[in-house]
């Protein structure tokens, strides 16, 4: 195991109990002696502390000093309105390839004189090279090597980290903000993936057990595993990249196509000039073959990634399968999302999974599973 | 009380077989959510797949430890699976079976020896 990477917060998880596994390369803390369904509901009821500091962190900065060539440079491989991007404020996107599948999805922050994406862990090293490749001549790359980050989430989220950082209380939803503290400089969004309002913090490494620590004398601040991130990121209707979106997957199928601002669909003033832009273009005009669904199996046995979806409850070939599934704790029933074939996407259409060779009733039902709270 | 290799435990009771899962076992298993039970008169194998029980984390079959014939399921866990993890050893049983020959359970491990097992 020691060919596996630490986070700077690695002794922290082992003081505090973590039972560690490998993620993405990383020893990662799966769960805390609280367990998978308590810190999912401690985090519905009161806040969370989340290390994702095996995520990427990157930053562009424009060689011209013009951000504007940051943003046209990073629009030729994402289909996301970068230009409009306010100062202060980011936006969810994807990486697009040549076939219009997803390299990566990420968040990109406008920082004032830099870009600030946050790009998944599995993905980092390709994502950087993929950046290096491309955007090169114009733009300084920078993939951060010295910094954690951690994110807050849940209803008391706003309140514990406004112990430390007072300013945090007039950020609305998406908002990113740099601020001096005693742990450093520290870059915040009030973003996260579990549905609820809360924040991401970048802290310096050398600061992180400190910062963390701080959080934690918090009350009601508990530490989180990934266990917990994926039934509150499912239960928030939000894509695992690597399950629910892939190389193969367009934003389209992925049901994403919120993400594509109209500046860059057909007609628009920056339309298409993103990797796969025919295939995507496409599909938002004609429709894919296949939609990223919500799915509610009836009764309590969770349908799991791999579950076959059919139109029937006996005969006929599968027209979807799962990609995430898992019990929701805060639904208090199994959930799932997957691929069915477009003819079979409506909110409401009875369909069929087949766990252990048994064909089980499943409903397709909008997502978020679980109405999310973000402070918008 | 016995013990099997796959984390059952088994206890007589008015000469029939009671069968749960130890609490090493639903530690292991964390938080249970949903459990499948057998039909109660299902004759079975030893290393049947007589019960489905999932967790957070994933799913797990139980066997049947012995030959014998399902005759009583403890029906409403199924609508509490939950309770596995709060009392795996008391009120969390799965099922009791009636079996043909007691000494059976005399090759099974007694308390001392599934500590040492799991140890």
């Amino acid at each position: 195991m020691d060919d596996l990477k630490q986070t700077a917060l690695h002794g922290l998880h082992r003081e505090l109990g973590g039972k560690m596994v490998p993620f993405a390369g990383y020893d990662m803390p799966v769960q805390f002696p609280l367990g998978v369904m308590g810190e999912h509901l401690h985090t519905r009821e009161k806040a969370g502390l989340f290390d994702v500091s095996h995520m990427g962190q990157i930053l562009l900065h424009p060689k011209s000093g013009d951000l504007n060539d940051a943003m046209r440079a990073l629009e030729t491989l994402v289909p996301v309105s970068i230009a409009a991007l306010a100062q202060g404020r980011q936006r969810y996107g994807v990486f697009t390839n040549d076939a219009g599948g997803i390299s990566d999805d990420l968040m990109i922050a406008n920082r004032g004189d830099h870009l600030f994406l946050v790009v998944n862990a599995a993905c980092k090293g390709a994502d950087e090279a993929h950046l290096r490749a491309h955007l090169s001549d114009i733009c300084e790359i920078t993939a951060i090597a010295d910094r954690a980050l951690l994110a807050l989430q849940g209803p008391m989220a706003e309140d514990a980290l406004t112990t430390l950082v007072p300013d945090v209380r007039a950020m609305r939803f998406m908002d990113v903000l740099t601020v001096d503290t005693v742990f450093g400089e520290v870059w915040i969004s009030r973003s996260g993936y579990s549905g609820e309002d809360g924040f991401e913090v970048s802290v310096p490494n050398a600061a992180a057990v400190e910062f963390a620590r701080a959080m934690l004398a918090v009350d009601g601040v508990a530490p989180i595993g990934l266990g917990a991130r994926d039934s509150l990121r499912l239960e928030a209707g939000l894509c695992l990249y690597g399950s629910d979106l892939d190389e193969s997957t367009s934003p389209i199928e992925g049901n994403i196509a919120w993400a594509i601002q109209k500046v860059r669909r057909a007609g628009g003033e920056r339309a298409g000039g993103f990797p796969g832009a025919d295939r995507i273009l496409d599909e938002l005009k004609n429709s894919p073959a296949r939609l990223r669904v919500g799915l509610l199996p009836e009764g309590r046995a969770p349908m799991r990634a791999g579950t076959q979806i059919f139109a029937d409850a006996a005969s006929g070939d599968a027209i979807g399968h799962v990609t995430s599934g898992a019990f929701g704790p805060s639904i208090g029933a199994p959930m799932s999302m997957g691929y069915v074939a477009t003819a079979y996407s409506a909110t409401g259409t009875a369909l069929w999974g087949e766990v252990r060779g048994k064909r089980q009733p499943v409903m397709v039902a909008d997502m978020p599973f679980r109405a999310t709270t973000y402070k918008r | 009380m016995k013990f099997t290799e796959e984390h059952e435990w088994l206890r007589v009771e008015d000469g029939l077989i009671v069968v749960g899962i130890t609490a090493h076992a639903s530690e292991q298993l964390g938080d249970v959510v949903f459990i499948e039970l057998p039909d109660e008169g299902t004759e079975v194998v030893k290393d049947d797949e007589v019960v489905v029980i999932e967790s957070v984390k994933a799913a797990s079959d139980i066997l049947a430890p012995l030959d014998g014939e399902i005759v009583e399921v403890n029906t409403p866990l199924a609508d509490d699976p939950g309770k596995v993890n709060e009392d795996p050893m008391g009120d969390a049983w799965f099922f009791k079976m009636k079996i043909e020959d007691m000494s059976v359970l005399d090759d099974l491990m007694d308390e001392a020896a599934y500590q040492k097992f799991i140890g």
